[in-house]
Formats: structure tokens, sequence, C-alpha cells
């Protein structure tokens, strides 16, 4: 190293200089580094996807249609007087994971139940008017789900999940 | 490492890794206390700049596997998925692409160079070897990736250079099935290159490895071609040559983003762009341009030699024109290694470089009349430059007097400066 | 520096005679020369014209469409910003004019919602080149990009330093415009073939497809053929490569932000080697 004796007439400007270069090389390296991890988001054809909308005018009473949003079934269920009732029968203290019905379903909207259609237990898809309390049935693990689609008997922890959706008229609803 | 360790472990954690594993002590000695000649020019940037664009086409070629799809239906659509959905996609893919062209760019000037300088004479012979060696590996590695997007270009490439196979006899047509696994290529011919493709670089980087260790143990030349006598010739080479070397990286860099930002298909071929139809053929199939001056050359024999008929005579002297490469340290027989010392080598070594410029052009003209002519002739010296010129040409040169050292040279160069 | 700027401009030299080979595309040769057209999105600073784009879209939707397909067009690109910019609700109730295959539901038809691409007028290739004098249309995802006009050494090399990437655009607004009603002397056509200045070999097999008037525009431009190729021209640039304006505005950034890099690094570099004999 016969250069580490270089003069340092001027040591402020230049490591100025030193420091300057290196934090705007830092920033060069850091805008160059986040679109190679950025890329792994959700690109645009998934992202167009996130949100559905369902016309669900020609489902008749006591009628389920399922459909598939990001990727996971959802269970669109038009539900009948006797189902209504019997679901908003049961104690809160009866339920695993409490809920009331007027929380399972949207103001106004009652005869409508929209859940994601995957067991809270280990993720099967559940089977539809069957089980112990007529709602929805897992046969993977033997869960039971009322007619609000709220756990009572089995392995699964937690009622299944309604997702963030909003009636956009009387007859289409958004899910997402 | 030929030079002697000077590193000194700081804390108790290097100390415990250095007994253990001395990989700090490695880094050191190889990339900051390396004691480099001072005199190099920027043509010796190209290493560096070349180690940059490696991991540039490596990294993005991960990322861009993870949205590509090796299926001849799905092959194209999810190059173009990758191009409009994809997050930041359309900036990945195009330095992807256009990485491969600065890529060769730089491997070209970094070749150049070696010839220029002598860079393959003894003590170095293997260095060179490994070199050529990872160029071969590189034009295999951007062959296969061409046919990725699986545009008409891509199909038509993979034909006609899988047909090279073809050309060896008896065994030639049963070797090229093997290699397309099948009749024709298709399917199983895609998958396949998209499993090598993703390979190959990463045996480019382990040959590379080699080449620094190579490069190591005899340092770097230096354009006297005098090997350094003492420490005075010679610099860290960090920060000296580091800080040299990024900026001359930066430097491509901005032709590179210019590449990637506002001209992303002009090195690229609008048929493309049109999905491979193994039933229609463009009518004006070309290479990508790195690969003109072997096209050229492969053209360009379009006469029978005996028993060897024109189209093995050209798959011959197309690999023959690389393969030749591999004997420069031998086939060169003059004492003095660099060309600035060699008035008479320096112009035969331009008419090379022109004649290989000429054959890139060529490569891309039809092969016809004048354009035939000229790449025979064009052909014909490239072959004479490594067979005759370089092996006899000591015989009848005188080349100039040499400096004592790297020193000298470099105070005979800064003394007329210094007496302004 | 010296040295610097001289190893520069060898590698530019080098580089432009290199990248000699690439230019050359398909192209007719012996007829006019295409003429190349001042198009919005060209050059470093180049953007899309939505309004241009719209009629262009319009020109799509109502005549190439019956017989062109788009298969990467999704009408979501249609709300996109830096292309034609339509919003959201507008894309949604285009979409909703069109019906789909979807074999996950019953019938396999339904309306097509954002997400979806625009649907194919055929069903299978075979189809559309029954209907189509025995060729079948093609695809217009990418074609802009696909086709180009050609231009004669040493015009190109221009190119690698105005960013001309409008090859595709020129080459269908030339084909467009470039119609005879009859073949010249001595030129047969076969059956369902057409005369064309611009098209390689000449005889096309598509009939003239745009005539005044045509598409009803609601704003003032003309509704000629010349406004109606321009217009078109530019859609399918747009549909080729729909993110161009965003692309263009970040690499001046990138260019800028690496020139000022590249400068630190020189001064860092020159100050560093100050005190040494090289």
């Amino acid at each position: 190293m016969t250069l580490a004796t270089q003069s340092n007439s001027e040591p402020n400007r230049r490591d100025f200089l030193y420091f300057a270069t290196g934090a705007v090389g830092a920033v060069g390296a850091a805008a160059v580094a986040w679109p190679l991890v950025d890329q792994m988001n959700p690109d645009a054809s998934t992202l167009a996807l996130a949100s559905i909308e369902l016309d669900i005018s020609s489902i008749e009473v006591g009628q389920s249609v399922t459909v598939k949003w990001r990727g996971k079934p959802v269970f669109v269920r038009r539900r009948t007087q006797s189902e209504i009732e019997e679901a908003k029968a049961v104690p809160l203290s009866d339920l695993k994971d409490p809920a009331s019905d007027a929380e399972r379903v949207k103001e106004g909207h009652e005869e409508w139940l929209v859940m994601i259609g995957v067991c809270t237990h280990l993720g099967c898809i559940p089977v539809g008017e069957a089980g112990d309390y007529n709602g929805w049935f897992c046969p993977c693990h033997g869960s039971h789900y009322d007619t609000a689609g709220r756990i009572r008997k089995g392995p699964a922890p937690e009622n299944l999940i309604v997702p963030d959706y909003e009636f956009t008229s009387d007859t289409v609803i958004k899910i997402g | 490492m030929a030079h002697q360790s000077n590193y000194k472990p700081n804390s108790g954690f290097e100390k415990w890794m250095d007994e253990r594993l001395p990989i700090i002590r490695l880094g050191y000695d190889s990339f900051v206390d390396f004691p480099s000649p001072k005199n190099l020019n920027y043509w010796w940037t190209f290493g560096a700049i070349l180690a940059i664009f490696l991991v540039l086409q490596i990294v993005t070629g991960v990322v861009l596997a993870m949205h590509y799809t090796p299926h001849v239906d799905l092959a194209f659509n999810s190059v173009e998925h990758i191009r409009r959905d994809v997050n930041w996609g359309r900036y990945i893919q195009s330095a992807h692409a256009n990485g491969a062209s600065f890529f060769f760019f730089a491997v070209y000037v970094h070749i150049f160079r070696g010839l220029y300088y002598g860079s393959y004479k003894a003590p170095r012979e293997v260095l060179w070897i490994l070199g050529c060696t990872i160029f071969l590996l590189m034009m295999a590695t951007a062959f296969m990736g061409y046919v990725l997007p699986w545009g008409q270009m891509s199909f038509w490439a993979a034909t006609v250079i899988t047909n090279f196979f073809s050309a060896i006899p008896v065994v030639g047509d049963s070797i090229k099935t093997l290699l397309v696994g099948g009749f024709a290529v298709d399917n199983p011919t895609l998958n396949r290159f998209f499993s090598l493709h993703y390979l190959l670089p990463f045996m480019l980087v382990g040959i590379v490895a080699l080449h620094i260790w190579a490069l190591h143990v005899p340092g770097n030349g230096n354009p006297t071609g005098v090997e350094v006598k003492s420490k005075a010739d010679t610099v860290p080479f960090h920060p000296y040559l580091t800080m040299k070397d990024l900026f001359a990286v930066l430097v491509i860099m901005i032709p590179f983003a210019w590449f990637v930002f506002f001209a992303p298909d002009i090195l690229g071929h609008p048929d493309n762009y049109i999905p491979a139809n193994p039933l229609v053929t463009p009518p004006h199939i070309v290479p990508e341009w790195y690969f003109l001056p072997f096209y050229a050359i492969l053209r360009a024999i379009d006469f029978n030699v005996g028993p060897i008929d024109s189209k093995l005579g050209g798959v011959i002297m197309m690999f023959g024109s690389i393969v030749v490469w591999f004997f420069v340290p031998w086939l060169d027989r003059s004492k003095v290694r660099s060309g600035a010392f060699r008035p008479m080598f320096r112009w035969f070594y331009w008419v090379w470089v022109i004649s290989f410029i000429g054959l890139t052009y060529l490569g891309a003209q039809p092969a016809e009349g004048v354009y035939l002519f000229f790449a025979k002739l064009c052909t014909a010296y490239y072959f004479l430059y490594f067979l005759v010129i370089l092996p006899f040409l000591p015989n009848i040169e005188t080349t100039k007097p040499l400096p004592a050292s790297i020193s000298e040279s470099v105070l005979a160069k800064s003394a007329p400066k210094a007496a302004e | 520096m010296k040295k610097f700027t001289k190893i520069i401009s060898a590698v530019l030299i080098a580089a432009s005679t290199l990248s000699a080979g690439t230019a050359f595309a398909a192209g007719g040769g012996d007829g006019p020369d295409p003429v190349l057209q001042d198009w919005s999105f060209a050059g470093v600073f180049g953007k899309y014209d939505p309004a241009q784009l719209q009629r262009g879209f319009q020109v799509f939707q109502e005549v190439c469409s019956s017989c062109h397909s788009a298969d990467l067009f999704s009408f979501r690109m249609l709300s996109k910003k830096g292309g034609t910019e339509y919003s959201e609700a507008q894309v949604k109730a285009l979409a909703a004019e069109y019906t789909v295959i979807d074999l996950e539901v019953e019938d396999g038809e339904r309306p097509a919602i954002a997400a979806d691409t625009w649907p194919n007028p055929f069903s299978t290739p075979l189809e559309a080149a029954g209907s189509n004098n025995g060729v079948v249309p093609p695809d217009f995802s990418v074609l802009a990009k696909a086709r180009n006009v050609p231009q004669k050494f040493p015009n190109w090399i221009g190119n690698y330093f105005t960013a001309y990437q409008e090859g595709g655009a020129d080459y269908i607004y030339n084909l467009l415009v470039g119609y005879h009603e009859e073949a010249p002397h001595g030129v047969e056509l076969g059956d369902g073939q057409y005369y064309n200045d611009h098209f390689p070999g000449h005889k096309i097999s598509m009939a003239p497809p745009l005539s005044a008037e045509i598409v009803d525009y609601e704003g003032n431009a003309p509704e000629t053929v010349e406004q109606y190729a321009k217009d078109v021209s530019a859609f399918m640039m747009w549909l080729a490569e729909p993110d161009m304006t965003a692309r263009k505005e970040l690499g001046f950034r990138v260019i800028m932000f690496l020139i000022l890099l590249t400068g630190m690094m020189y001064l860092v570099k020159r100050r560093l080697w100050s005190n040494v004999d090289h």
C-alpha cells in the first residue's frame, strides 16, 4: 500500500464525494432489487379476478350455487324460511364460535347466505344440505355446520368464513 | 493464490472463521488486496462487465422462469403474459433479452482484447482455454434461450441448428433425433431446452470461477505485455480497480438502459412475434446478431471437397472457427506478448477484426452474389490469420523494444506531460 | 478521459456495425416506398393519444374484429392508464355486450367481464380460413410488432438512436391505404386476391377493409380511409405494447439516474487514481 500516504488536503470534500456516491448507488441498487421481489406479487390478470359479480336472480328459494372466487369455492345459498328460523333459534351459548344469524348475513337480505366453502379445519370442501344440523357437512373429518354455516360439531374450530361482499342491487352481489 | 496473503483477521469471529473455512481470507486476497498492474486500460474492465451481466442474466432468468411455461401451446403467450401482466415484467423480460446481446458484445470485446495483447500466451494458456469454453457455453445457452419464446424465429432456429448435427456422417440423424426428442422440433425439444437453458448458466458460473482462479495464479496481463516485476508496478485491486470497473459497468449500463426501455425489440426480429408454425418458414431467417459471423462462415461453404459435402464442410468450418481459438496459445509463436510492440501484427490483427465484423454483416445478407464472394474471402482470411499468420509472422517481424518494467513504461508515457 | 472517449467511440462504431443484421425484415421491395407517419407515441417522450386509440378501437370493433382475433386483448386493458383510458364502468358495460366461452358455467357461455379476453370471431382456424379465401386472418394481439417496414442501409442505423419502434404501425397503415382497384398490367391475381403495394408479393387475400364513412366517429376526426388506417394502426401498436408510455417514462428516469451516478463514479475514480502514475 504505497498509496496509503496520499495527501489528505481536502478530507471533507473527498469524504463527501465517496459518501454521496455510495448513497446514490445504494438508492440505485434498491431500485433494481424491488422489481425483482415485487414481480412475485399477484399479477394484473390475477388481480383482475380479485372481485367478481354474481347475478343471483335465477336462484330459487332452497337452492345454492357454488362459484369460484380467488381460487376457492364460494357457496351462495338462498335459504328457506324454516332454515332461517332454525338458525335464529339457536342460543349463542350452544355455539363453539358464537355468532348470531344476523352477523352472518347482510341486513335486509337475510335469505342469502354467502360463505367461502372451505372447511375451517383442514381445508376440505363441505357438502351442502347435509350433516346433523341440516347445513353443511365436511366428509374429511366430520365437521357439521348449521344453516347459518356455523360450526356445531366436529374438529373444525370456526364457522365457515363469510367473505367481503355487497349487494350492488337486489339481484347482483359483488364478492371481494 | 500465487501472491502472499496479507489478510489479518480483525475480529474474534474472523479469527474463528479463518481457522475453519478461510473464505474471508480468500475473498480478501482475491478481490481486495490482489496486486493488479497499474497500467491496465479500459479494455481490461470488460471482465467485470461480463461478471455483472452474467449475474444479471441469472437473476432476471430465474425471475422469468417463475412466470414462463415451457409448452408449445402456452410458451408464446406466457412470454406475452410476462410483458403485459407480471409486475415489472416488461422490463425484466427486456433486460434479459437485451442482456444477452450486451453479454455477447462484452465477451467479443474481451476476446479481441485478449487476442491483441497476447493474453493467451504462457503462463495463461489454461485461462484462455477456460475462456473459450465459457464462450461455447454462452452460445449454447443463448441459442436455447432464444428458442423459449416459441415464435417463428425460435422454432426455425431450433430446426436449423439441430440439423447441424445431421451433417455428421453415419450417426448424424440419430444424434439429431436424440437432441430434439422426436422426428422434428416439438414440445419435447422446447421442454428440454428450457431445462438446459436453466442449467447451463450455473455451469458457466463454475467455469467462470475457474477462469478467475486461473487468472489469479499468474495475475493480470497488461498492455505492455511485460510481467509485473515489483510492487511498484501494481496497485491493490480494491479500491483502485473495483472503482474503475464499477465506473465502466455504469457507463455500459447507460446504452443498456436505452435498449431496455427505448428499443427493447430492435435487436430482435419481428418474425419472432409470430407464434411458431412448423408448416411455414419465414422468408428471411437470420440468427441473432452475435451468431452472424459463424453463420456467414457456415453458408460460405457451398462446394464439396472430396468426400466432404458442402453441408458437412460448412458445419466443420463453423465449429472449426471457434475450435481454432483453443489452439491460439500454441499457434502464435511470437516471443513478444503485446500487439502494441508488434508493428506488422497490428495490421494483420485489425484486418482480422474488420473481416470478423464483415462476416457479421454478411451473415445477415442473403447468401448470394457479391455477399457470398466476400463471405468466402473473409472466411479464408479468418483461418489464414490463425493458421498461417500467427505462426509464421514472427519469422519476418521486427518487434519494438520492450520497456524494462510497467513502471518504466508508465513513467515514459507521463514524462512529456511532466515536462510541460 | 481522452483515452476513454476513444474507446467509447470505437465501441459505438463496432456496435452499430455489428447490429447490422437485425434490421432487415419482411417487405415488398419492388413497390413504392412506404410513407412513414408521425406517431404521437414515437421517440423518447412519445405517448399514446387516448382519443386516437379510442377511434382506432372503434374501427377494430366495427370492422377488423369480424374476421381477426385478438387472443391476448383483455377488456381490462381498455381502462389502463396511458392507453385508451376508458372508465372502468365503460369497460364493464362494453364487455357485457360480448359473449365468451366458459366451460364452467351452464350452457358453456356467459357475458364477458373485464377480466375476459376478446372473443374469437371463429371457433377453429379451419372455420376462419374457410370464411376468408382460405387464409386464416392473423391474430391482432402482437401483430404490430410482428411486422416492419423495410428500410435500406444506412437509414436503419438511425433507429438505434431515435428509438424508432413504430415499423409495425407504419407497415399496417401503408398496407391499409395501399390497395389498387386493379392489378397493374401483367400481374395475374387469383380468386379472392387483391393487389396491394405494400404486401410482400403484392397479392393479398384480404379485401380492402376500409372505405370512407364506414365507421361513424363521434368527434371531428375525418371519416376517411387514411384517418381510419392511421387510427387503427395506432390502436394495434397499443394492443401489442399496452404499457409503452409507462415504459418510456420509466426509461427516461432510469437513464437520467444512471448518468448522474456514472458522473459521480467518474469523479470517485479520478480522485482515487490521482496519485497513481498509470
